[in-house]
């Protein structure tokens, strides 16, 4: 190799999100987490070939029978296994938490990257738009809108994805603000890239750690957002094997057969608590503050 | 002072109009017609017309709004259509209940939040940070419907300690403002913490140390003063997310609260009550924000002047 190729080559530069990467991989707490969302991901997917019994099926000569090496989380009161139901349930938690998260995900970045690129009366439209989204509790926005489109799973979606959208919004518009103002981006700018080939491929990678962050922590607030909405009977309805409705079905046979609300409670503990911790890990990987 | 609060209320009335535009239209968006349902299956036509007439919903809509707000001026919010009720006075025996079950939450929730916030903001890295912090992260994970059925599971149905719901005696407030408190405290714990933790690095907290003050008086004095801030906004946000957390919590231990009558008013599409309903939550929210400015500027006489 001759000396002149080396001084050529410039010092490596690592792209923000892989140098976010390195410091996440030494969070272990996070990484566990992680793991056991990829695993819950992985039982949704599998549910056909992991259930023992079919979720929706009932079978009268064992009502509510209790946890045992048939039914390992004991059946309803219908006879349905309740381990094949949470299995099930899998599925629907984490599609309503993730369109959910995507969808608030995509309107919330693309608000948020033209609020902070553009600036002036449309970032004020916007923001004042997501102030008044912000002020309202999720659980109550989500009431609202599950009011005028009726009950019902794919309501809760949007309905979910609605309050998503502010968080967003105001975080990529926060991180393309700052992006604008950096050489690579005025550079890209000097040179004539159009504004949306420069939001798109230069400001929106370097907005991407944040938005992960909040994907993860929003995507846990979705799922039980969702949850509770079916559990208050707005949500999926009865013999849907969505894991707030089962609770909801449990509550009559507290003390008589509390496996029906310990397995979907703990169902959802474990998943929004998973999307929590690996959200904690993410954010303090990202804040350098912290370090 | 006193311009600054007359300036703030001022603000505040334009977005109430907008919100009761916003409340009314959205209602009248709903899918299904109200004097049907109302009517009952069997009506006959002229009857569902007749029902029509007496709810007014064969007016033009901006009549229908003039002739609400002009009532709501009146204080007279209309008759619920479920239960024909005046829906002020449904609202009136719901308030209570709802009001004194968010402040018992709200009380040991700021207590208990932010007491383990600082001790885990001061030991920051040591065991108590991170047995607070655990205990927060499962708060703000654990859903407040199977907190619920879990305290009934074992208090109530088990050891028959306390009431399974209703309202009356203190001992039914014990598991639902419980129920209700801990997602606050786990959210107020870790912002507090956090806020301690960016004051403790700042100049002056050095300066503090340097100068040889005790760690007490660094502590109390000088970061926790500054740090407690934001907290404020916080607490204050935290008591209108409250309202929400207060449906789900109606509902399990059947309180005779607001929540569970929203709930209710949107399984039965009961318009006028769901129209008070969220009126009044918004006009509560305005309000709260409202406080949390002014608490502000109290503390902050930079805010007063700008």
């Amino acid at each position: 190799m001759s000396a002149s190729q080396t001084t050529v080559e410039a010092a490596r530069i690592d792209s923000p999100l892989a140098e976010f990467w390195r410091r996440f991989r030494r969070k272990r707490v996070a990484l566990a987490a992680g793991a056991v969302i990829l695993l819950i991901m992985l039982v949704a997917v599998a549910a056909p070939l992991l259930s023992p019994y079919d979720p929706a099926t009932p079978d009268y000569d064992n009502i509510l029978a209790p946890t045992s090496v048939l039914h390992w989380f004991g059946t309803d009161a219908y006879g349905r296994d309740v381990l094949s139901r949470v299995i099930w349930g899998a599925r629907i938690s984490l599609a309503v938490g993730i369109i959910s998260a995507a969808a608030g995900g995509a309107v919330g970045i693309s608000l948020g990257l033209v609020s902070g690129f553009f600036g002036g009366w449309l970032d004020n439209v916007i923001m004042r738009l997501c102030d008044v989204l912000f002020a309202f509790p999720g659980l109550l926005l989500a009431i609202a809108v599950v009011a005028v489109l009726g009950p019902g799973i794919s309501n809760v979606i949007w309905a979910t994805a609605v309050f998503s959208v502010p968080a967003f919004a105001r975080l990529v518009r926060g991180d393309t603000l700052a992006l604008k103002q950096t050489v690579y981006v005025q550079a890209a700018r000097s040179i004539g890239v159009r504004p949306l080939m420069l939001m798109l491929r230069h400001i929106l990678p370097g907005a991407m750690p944040g938005v992960i962050v909040n994907g993860s922590l929003r995507l846990g607030n979705n799922i039980l957002t969702a949850a509770s909405l079916s559990f208050l009977g707005l949500g999926a309805q009865p013999p849907s094997p969505e894991w707030g409705a089962m609770l909801a079905d449990g509550r009559s046979y507290i003390g008589v057969a509390d496996w029906l609300t310990w397995f979907p409670g703990l169902a959802i503990f474990v998943t929004v608590l998973a999307f929590n911790l690996m959200g904690d890990g993410l954010r303090d990987a990202l804040s350098q503050k912290l370090q | 002072m006193f311009a600054f609060l007359v300036r703030r209320l001022v603000g505040a009335i334009p977005v109430l109009l907008v919100v009761s535009i916003f409340v009314f239209g959205f209602v009248r968006l709903l899918p299904g017609d109200p004097a049907r349902l109302l009517a009952g299956p069997d009506a006959s036509p002229q009857d569902v017309e007749a029902v029509r007439v007496e709810l007014g919903l064969d007016k033009p809509v901006w009549l229908q709004y003039g002739t609400w707000v002009g009532h709501l001026a009146q204080g007279d919010l209309g008759r619920s259509s479920r239960t024909r009720q005046p829906v002020a006075t449904e609202i009136g025996e719901r308030f209570m209940p709802t009001l004194w079950l968010t402040v018992a939450a709200m009380v040991w929730a700021t207590l208990v939040g932010m007491t383990i916030g600082v001790v885990s903001g001061v030991r920051r890295g040591q065991w108590q940070d991170q047995v607070g912090m655990v205990l927060a992260v499962s708060g703000i994970s654990f859903p407040a419907f199977w907190l619920g059925l879990l305290l009934i599971s074992v208090f109530s149905v088990r050891l028959g300690w306390l009431p399974t719901g209703g309202y009356g005696t203190w001992q039914h407030f014990v598991l639902p403002s419980f129920t209700l408190g801990v997602a606050v405290a786990a959210v107020l714990a870790r912002f507090t913490r956090s806020a301690f933790v960016e004051v403790a690095g700042e100049d002056y907290v050095r300066t503090a140390r340097a100068k040889g003050l005790p760690e007490r008086l660094v502590v109390w004095k000088h970061a926790l003063r500054n740090a407690l801030l934001p907290v404020i906004t916080m607490t204050g946000l935290q008591f209108g997310f409250l309202l929400g957390g207060a449906v789900v919590v109606e509902t399990v231990f059947a309180w005779p609260g607001l929540g569970r009558l929203l709930v209710d008013s949107v399984s039965y599409r009961d318009y006028p009550v769901m129209q008070a309903e969220i009126l009044l939550f918004s006009l509560e929210f305005i309000l709260i924000n409202l406080a949390v400015d002014v608490l502000y500027a109290v503390v902050n006489p930079e805010i007063r002047l700008r």
